[in-house]
């Protein structure tokens, strides 16, 4: 850690060997993310801050955790993942990634390994003005079933930076990975991940996406390409925009085998003067596929909007496909009820609110279904 | 003791005047019956004295233990001992009814809530969504288990029976029955089925926006039965009594 600024996170670069170690503020900011400082039933922990790595470790046999870029050094077949799912020269942000030395981890469980408790992964931007560049490699090997979460989050001086995150999933046959990313940025931070997964014969991917922190924008739309018979994605979102956030998200997926199929389903509620897009898109290839997208919104401000986009594409005969949107205020006889129940029309709003995000986040333990409900909880103020 | 009180009661309805200067009077430990035709108002008039927005009255003034609440919230009045059984209710989805009678009352146990729900035959319901796929009946048992959890001084009964089967109706008025033992409440039927369980102790008859009758509930039924609500209109022996 630099002498100059002992205390503050931005010149802080050296390697630590538990998260423990970290500065109070950071810890403190990174648990909101779903980070546990304390490495208490995470079988891994990954932390970077800013372009440093600060830490990869593992402590199950048969889970590797690195950074990326020493992951490329070790491994030569790497060069066969990396950039292989995501098109580096996609646009920009994709572009500016490319050029960057390579950050970020590299997470990858061995055939047939089952991870007892999740891994941890925290992308912290701790320095005002930067953009961090992040490029994940996760691979969940043959039969394995690997379970991670990922908090982004930023220092809460920060008043404006980038986050371009880079993510490529690869589930393997049989294979099961369960992805969690909490989101809690601010409202001067710009963030746009680009993430695409390839899911192999019977191999299942469960991404799980929570953002209700401001933001100044979040463009986020991951594209899965079911490729072996079988495999399935769900795709379950959790979005609140705040102030003057502008939030584009979605999910992307393309059912290329037979008996594959995809769920995506999106809450979003838009408070202040925020806007929210929520998009999905679902195309089935072949036949015999199972799709389904959901997307419900709440506007709680006169000011803010949501826009739903769901787009259903089928090129085959004999596929089942299905959307359903719904977006609106919250229904006074709803609150009305509650308030005949004793609750003030605040607490009724915030219980209908509540429940109206209370989405069952699946492939998740009790456990962890109670700290992201208790994350999500936090941030209802009304 | 006068529980609730209600003078000269005006209520309009989009322009339409619905309620036109009801006097209505509640005593503590009454069970009264309200009848009267579809549209003559009953409704309006139990959520006029829940307070629900759009049944301000026009004029008029309602009390609750001599406390003026006219110009009361709805959970200000739920807080003085006003609960509501409603007809159809909405339903409130991602909240479970475990988590409604938590709301209903915040200090009760969870033995209380297992008994209580048994006696209502609800307890598979408690993990379900409030109201989210529920028949007629089980919606009804389910306002009913509401209102045992919140044991308001003065519960209102919106048409408990409507759309529940025989068994049920004996069932939900048995549990009313054996509530107003120590409470107060107000019922509105319109079968009167339901007066085989639930021994009311008064019956009154809302028609063209006033209590126009009040009396022995058996004898009024009985008298609505056999000549209609017209009747009601031409016969004033009971009208001194509301």
């Amino acid at each position: 850690m630099s002498s100059a600024c002992a205390a503050g996170p931005e010149n802080m670069s050296d390697k630590i060997n538990n998260l423990s170690e970290l500065p109070e503020d950071i810890k403190q900011t990174s648990s909101l993310a779903g980070i546990n400082p304390t490495e208490k039933e995470r079988s891994g922990s990954f932390f970077q801050l800013d372009q440093s790595i600060l830490c990869a470790k593992t402590t199950q046999v048969g889970v590797e955790v690195l950074d990326t870029e020493s992951a490329l050094n070790k491994y030569s077949w790497l060069k066969d993942y990396y950039w292989k799912a995501v098109d580096p020269e996609k646009d920009e942000f994709t572009k500016a990634v490319k050029e960057a030395a390579p950050r970020g981890y590299f997470i990858r469980s061995l055939p047939g390994v089952e991870t007892i408790f999740p891994l941890q992964a925290c992308l912290y931007l701790g320095s005002e003005g930067l953009a961090q560049k992040v490029h994940n490699i996760i691979i969940a090997e043959e039969g394995s079933r690997l379970h991670i979460i990922t908090g982004c989050t930023v220092s809460t001086h920060i008043k404006s930076g980038m986050h371009i995150g880079i993510s490529e999933f690869y589930v393997k046959k049989g294979a099961s990975l369960t992805f969690t990313m909490v989101h809690n940025w601010a409202e001067g931070v710009e963030v746009r991940p680009r993430s695409v997964s390839h899911v192999e014969a019977g191999g299942t991917f469960i991404s799980n996406y929570i953002c209700m922190k401001p933001v100044k924008l979040l463009q986020l739309y991951p594209a899965t390409h079911l490729l072996g018979q079988g495999s399935r994605v769900i795709y379950n979102s959790i979005v609140m925009g705040k102030g003057n956030s502008v939030i584009d998200i979605g999910s992307r997926v393309f059912l290329k085998a037979e008996g594959t199929s995809a769920e995506s389903i999106a809450r979003a509620v838009a408070y202040d003067e925020s806007k929210i897009y929520a998009r999905g898109h679902l195309i089935g290839e072949v036949p015999n596929i199972k799709a389904h997208l959901e997307c419900r919104g709440l506007v709680l401000s006169p000011k803010a909007m949501i826009h739903a986009i769901p787009e259903l594409e089928a090129r085959q005969e004999n596929l089942e496909m299905s959307h359903e949107a719904a977006v609106g205020k919250i229904a006074e006889r709803e609150i009305l009820y509650l308030m005949s129940r004793g609750l003030s029309q605040e607490e009724a709003t915030s219980a209908i609110v509540r429940g109206f995000l209370k989405v069952e986040m699946k492939g998740l333990p009790e456990k962890l279904q109670a700290e992201i409900k208790k994350l999500t909880e936090m941030e209802l103020t009304i | 003791m006068e529980l609730l009180k209600i003078e000269n009661l005006q209520l309009e309805l989009g322009g339409k005047p619905i309620l036109k200067g009801l006097d209505f009077l509640v005593r503590a430990g009454e069970r009264v019956v309200l009848f009267g035709p579809n549209g003559a108002g009953k409704s309006s008039l139990l959520f006029a004295i829940l307070g629900f927005p759009g049944y301000e009255p026009k004029s008029g003034r309602i009390f609750f233990k001599s406390k003026d609440i006219t110009a009361l919230s709805v959970n200000e009045r739920v807080k003085l001992g006003i609960g509501m059984a409603f007809q159809n209710p909405p339903s409130l989805r991602g909240i479970k009814l475990e988590e409604m009678l938590k709301i209903c009352r915040r200090d009760i146990s969870p033995e209380e809530i297992e008994k209580a729900s048994k006696d209502m035959k609800m307890g598979e319901f408690l993990s379900r969504e409030v109201n989210l796929g529920f028949s007629g009946g089980e919606a009804k048992r389910a306002e009913l288990l509401q209102i045992l959890t919140q044991r308001p001084e003065l519960a209102l009964f919106d048409e408990p029976d409507s759309g529940v089967d025989l068994e049920n109706v004996e069932m939900i008025g048995k549990q009313i029955d054996s509530f107003l033992e120590h409470n107060t409440g107000i019922v509105i039927t319109h079968q009167g089925y339901i007066l085989n369980f639930v021994r009311a102790t008064r019956a009154c008859v809302l028609y063209e926006g006033a209590i126009i009758c009040s009396g022995n509930p058996k004898e009024i039924l009985e008298d609505i039965r056999e000549k209609g609500y017209e009747q009601c209109v031409r016969c004033r022996a009971r009208k001194h009594e509301r």
